[in-house]
This record gives C-alpha cells, sequence and structure tokens, in this order.
C-alpha cells in the first residue's frame, strides 16, 4: 500500500515553505515511502496504549526567573546579519495584496 | 622536540602551566598542522587565527588559568561563537556572524581553551556521514575514503589526525559517538540537561546535548566538566552539581560494579568483527573485576523508528526559524514576490536535500490524522524506552554496546539510501531517547578500522561512563591511526 503521494508530498511542502521542484517531488516521495514503512514499525508496539507520551528527558516544572529588565543585544549587532534592514528594523517583501 | 599535536590536553596544559612551552607556541603548532593535513581531511569550515592567537596570548601573559588553559580545541559548527562565521554546514547560514557566544563557547573563554576554529559537519546536524555538509564532507584520517561517522565527524576527525586535542560535539542521535567510534577517539554524549543549549542551534529540542570529543577519557573528563553546569539561560538544564567525571576518570576502577551487555544491541546488522571486538571489550572488563550480566530492553528495537519520527518532527518546527527575514539567505527578492514566495524559494535554495526530506517527514508525522500513529506513538514509545533504560539499571550500574553496527563506511555507499544511513545511529539513539549519558571510546581494530564500545549509564551518573571508561583505556590503550596518507 502506497504511504504517500506525490500530492501529498507537494501539500507537504507547501505547508513547510519550501518551493521544491518536479524532481525533487518525486524523489522525495519514493524517499518518504520507504522511510515511511521503516517507521510505521512503531505501530507495532502493542503495550503503548495506557503509557503516558514523554515528550523531554528532564520532567521539569515551569521554570521562572525574576521579572527584572536586562540589556538586550544591540541593534546594530543583530541586524548587521539580516539580509535586509531600513530604518533600524528587519526589511522585508510584501505581506499583503496591492489590493487590500 | 616533541611534536606538541600530539600531546594529550592533560600534558599540554601542564607543559603550559609548567612554562615549558607557551599556549601561543601550542597554538601555532596546531594551526600549521591545519595548514599541512586539512586539505586532505577537511575537518574544519572556518580556521580562526587571530582569536586562537590572541586567546594562548592572554594564557601566557597570566590572564587566564585552568586546568585546560592554552588547549587549543575545535568547535561544531553548530556551536555559536561571537563574530565568528557559524554555517551549522548549511547554505542557508554562509556568511553568518553570531553576535553573541553560546554559553558553552563562555566557559571554553573563561577556561582559557583555546578555539581554533569551527569542525564540519552534517548540514543541521542530520546525518551520520558529514557527506550532507553543504561544504563537502570530512575524510576519515585512518582512510581518507571513508566517512568520519556524523554529524560531528569535523570534530571527531581534527581530533583523531592532530589538529586539535580537542573538540566540542553535539549529540541527538550519536553525532559525537558514532563518529568517536569510527575514528578511534572518545566522545561522550553528557545527560540531557547537563551541558546548557543556550546557543546551539537547534535541531531536535528535546533530544540535542553538546559534550566533548577527545583522545583519551580523561581529557574528555577535564572538557566535560570545563562545560557542563547549570545555566538560567537554557529552561531544561539540569540545576544540580555536574557529576565528578574528572575524579571518577582517575579513579578508573570497575570493581563492584555490573556492567550490562544489552541483548538487543546485537547480531543481526552487526559486523562480525565489530561484534568479536565488543565480546572481547566485555572480556577485558571481566578481567578488570566488573560483574557481568545480560539485559534485555525489549523496546530498543523500536527506537530508530521513534527517533526518526520525534526528531524530524522537531526540526520542522525548530527549522522555521529560517525564514529568510533575520539571518542568513534570502533568495528572489524582486520587489514583486511576496514574503511567501521568498520566503519558499530561500528555503528550497539554501537546504539541502536531507534536511528538506526531514522537514517534510516531521510536518508529515504532525499533520491532522497521522499525529496519533506517528508522533503521538512515538512519544508512547519513548516512554517504554526509558523504562527499558530504568529497568536494566536495576540489574547493572552501567550499560554496554558496540557504538556502531560496522566500521567506517566508503563515502558515496549510503548517500542515496537515507534508511541505510539511519542505521548507522542504532545503537546509540536509545540513551537520546531517555537522556542519560553515554560514552564511546576505542575498543581495537576490524579490517584496521576502530571499533567503539559504548558504556550508557543512568541520567546524571556520567562519573560511571569516566570510571569504567578510563579503566578500559588503561588495560586497553586505544589504537594509533597509521596516516599513512601524510606526505
Amino acid at each position: 500500500m502506497s504511504q504517500i503521494t506525490r500530492e501529498e508530498v507537494a501539500h507537504l511542502a507547501r505547508l513547510s515553505r519550501l518551493a521544491l521542484d518536479d524532481a525533487e517531488l518525486d524523489g522525495l516521495a519514493a524517499q518518504l515511502e520507504v522511510i515511511l514503512e521503516a517507521v510505521a514499525k512503531i505501530g507495532e508496539v502493542t503495550d503503548a496504549a495506557d503509557v503516558t507520551p514523554m515528550t523531554h528527558a528532564v520532567p521539569l516544572e515551569n521554570v521562572m526567573r525574576p521579572d527584572v529588565v536586562r540589556a538586550s543585544l544591540p541593534r546594530e549587532d543583530v541586524l548587521a546579519g539580516a539580509p535586509a534592514a531600513e530604518d533600524d528594523r528587519f526589511r522585508v517583501p510584501r505581506i499583503l495584496d496591492e489590493e487590500s | 622536540m616533541t611534536d606538541l599535536t600530539r600531546l594529550t590536553a592533560v600534558e599540554t596544559a601542564v607543559a603550559i602551566r609548567d612554562r615549558e612551552v607557551s599556549a601561543t607556541e601550542v597554538t601555532q603548532a596546531h594551526l600549521d598542522r591545519i595548514a599541512a593535513v586539512d586539505g586532505q581531511v577537511h575537518a574544519f569550515l572556518h580556521v580562526d587565527p587571530e582569536g586562537a592567537l590572541d586567546t594562548a596570548r592572554r594564557v601566557d601573559a597570566g590572564e587566564l588559568s585552568g586546568p585546560l588553559a592554552g588547549v587549543p580545541l575545535g568547535l561544531k559548527d553548530v556551536v555559536v561563537q561571537k563574530g565568528v562565521p557559524t554555517t551549522v554546514g548549511s547554505k542557508i547560514l554562509e556568511g553568518w556572524r553570531p553576535p553573541y557566544d553560546a554559553t558553552v563557547v563562555k566557559r571554553l573563554r573563561e577556561a582559557g581553551v583555546v578555539i581554533l576554529g569551527k569542525t564540519n559537519m552534517d548540514e543541521f546536524a542530520m546525518g551520520s556521514s558529514t557527506e550532507h555538509s553543504a561544504y563537502g564532507p570530512t575524510h576519515n584520517p585512518w582512510d581518507l575514503s571513508r566517512i568520519p561517522g556524523g554529524s560531528g565527524g569535523g570534530s571527531a576527525a581534527a581530533v583523531a589526525a592532530y589538529e586539535a586535542p580537542l573538540a566540542i560535539g553535539t549529540d541527538t542521535g550519536g553525532s559525537i559517538r558514532q563518529p568517536a567510534a569510527v575514528t578511534g577517539t572518545v566522545g561522550v554524549k553528557p545527560t540531557y540537561g547537563g551541558v546548557s543549549r543556550y546557543g546551539l542551534v537547534a535541531f531536535s529540542s528535546s533530544l540535542d546535548q553538546a559534550g566533548p570529543c577527545a583522545r583519551t577519557v580523561m581529557d574528555a573528563a577535564l572538557l566535560h566538566e570545563a562545560i557542563a553546569g547549570y545555566d538560567p539561560a537554557d529552561s531544561t538544564s539540569i540545576p544540580s552539581p555536574v557529576p565528578p567525571v574528572v575524579e571518577a576518570a582517575r579513579q578508573a576502577d570497575v570493581s563492584g560494579l555490573t556492567i550490562g551487555v544489552v541483548r538487543e544491541l546485537s547480531g543481526e546488522g552487526y559486523q562480525a568483527g565489530v561484534q568479536q571486538r565488543f565480546e572481547e571489550a566485555v572480556e577485558t572488563l571481566t578481567e578488570l573485576g566488573a560483574k557481568v550480566v545480560e539485559v534485555s530492553c525489549p523496546h530498543f528495537v523500536y527506537a530508530m523508528p521513534a527517533y526518526y519520527l520525534i526528531a524530524p518532527s522537531e526540526a520542522s518546527s525548530n527549522l522555521a526559524r529560517f525564514d529568510s527575514v533575520r539571518y542568513g539567505l534570502r533568495v528572489g527578492d524582486d520587489g514583486e514576490r511576496s514574503l511567501e514566495e521568498v520566503m519558499s524559494l530561500t528555503r528550497a535554495q539554501g537546504f539541502g536535500a536531507e534536511v528538506k526530506r526531514r522537514i517534510i517527514l516531521g510536518t508529515y508525522a504532525l499533520s491532522s490524522g497521522y499525529y496519533d500513529a506517528y508522533y503521538g506513538q512515538a512519544q508512547k514509545v519513548r516512554t517504554l524506552i526509558t523504562r527499558d533504560f530504568t529497568a536494566a539499571f536495576q540489574q547493572a550500574d552501567v550499560l554496554v554496546s558496540p557504538t556502531t553496527p560496522t566500521v567506517a563506511f566508503p563515502l558515496g555507499e549510503r548517500l542515496d539510501d537515507p534508511l541505510a544511513m539511519y542505521l548507522a545511529d542504532l545503537a546509540t539513539i536509545p540513551s537520546n531517547l531517555y537522556g542519560g549519558p553515554a560514552m564511546s571510546l576505542p575498543a581495537g581494530l576490524s579490517e584496521g578500522l576502530p571499533v567503539g564500545l559504548q558504556i550508557m549509564a543512568p541520567t546524571m551518573r556520567d562519573d560511571l561512563l569516566y570510571r569504567v571508561g578510563a579503566a578500559f583505556e588503561a588495560a586497553r590503550p586505544a589504537p594509533v591511526p597509521p596516516l599513512s596518507w601524510e606526505a
């Protein structure tokens, strides 16, 4: 049985903001088929039904710190690594449609 | 005169402290060594001679001191260092210079450790061979046509090729231990939460852990102690004292300890030569006075599938930060395209094949309709694997296995077969899922290539790894690489 179709991979790529080309979509569909078949083995574990899922290795409670003002990184140091900056801010491409 | 690059970290630090040699001379010797051999090994992505020599001068001036002052180190390129290019082996961060230091870097600086440069790795630490580095693979110093392991192959190869006595690695599913095994070096994944993750570029946050790479157990212990300890900047950092790893390495005694051989981490898939060296290692531990028992961890066979659901799921979320806005690459910003189009083009061009594969896999495992069967089930299996560990540690103080199923395989052999590549981490993954510490150390050769012995301990009992590891190392010294490719 096919676990994953090319259309599903294309949908996942859109969700992941990855503009993949046709060759990549074809390749990924075939590879994910093999990988999913291998990882689906965890479905065989029958004694997991009533087990609490483990999200983390350290069972920590909420970690709090005093609410005090601390220095942040200098703005120019942070913006120095940005692909584009303007007026002390990150410059981004158009977010809204022209019409809206 | 002694070749300064052949000294251990301990010998180097003592020689500097006793003024037999300066930190500057030691640093220059290693920079020269890198210049001489790294064209063939390619362990480093970036070398920082100015920064390294500056630290060395400060050690020589008496401004910095400590057990590792003046000792050179390679830093895996997943750890941010202020002002020094950090790429994580990816094109998406090419040219980025971090505006701050990771906690690990801060501690290394305070200890006077000389950071030589950034070491090569599989992109975003996803891989077992460094072949997924966007900047080309690292070569195994034992045989340049073979993989150095991954993702931290650069750190392990740098240590094995005498380019640095110490290196920092990170281990999410075996990225410190598997490279250590196939390069004949020592590598330790500390207890999760033992070393701060602040300033590590995140792959799978519930599994990632930084740790030491070295040529001896004692050197690893000193580096472990230098970087470990509570850090308020990492909310998963454990607020307890660092286990006494250096003292344990000095103790180097297994008498009175029970060592458990994990039944599920042997047999099918493990090369005969690897299995043979492992059995001899167990024999050595018995001769040294340990009691050896067999233990069963029935859910370990599901560790690989659970890992390849949990880690890609977390990665698909973590790597959302590479959005072409705040740092790194931006592609196709022509004034016409929307933010979303630019983002999608940037990510498609900036990420390599394995990273895309894992983002898609993780997005799939987290999507509605599949969540319970995949991600949810994997988290339950993680609980069961942890219970297996807890039960096994009722019967034994530490557990042992081969670190990897095979010796270093040829470069290119598994590149087009992701699943075969994933199998390299079969024995290392369980400790990441559980969170406990684990070490790989040299256990002889098979086909002329190194085999690793893995030791696993309960959470926050990192000291037991060093106690057993140092005892084993004293009885069975690590083989020395022939380096026959050197001119």
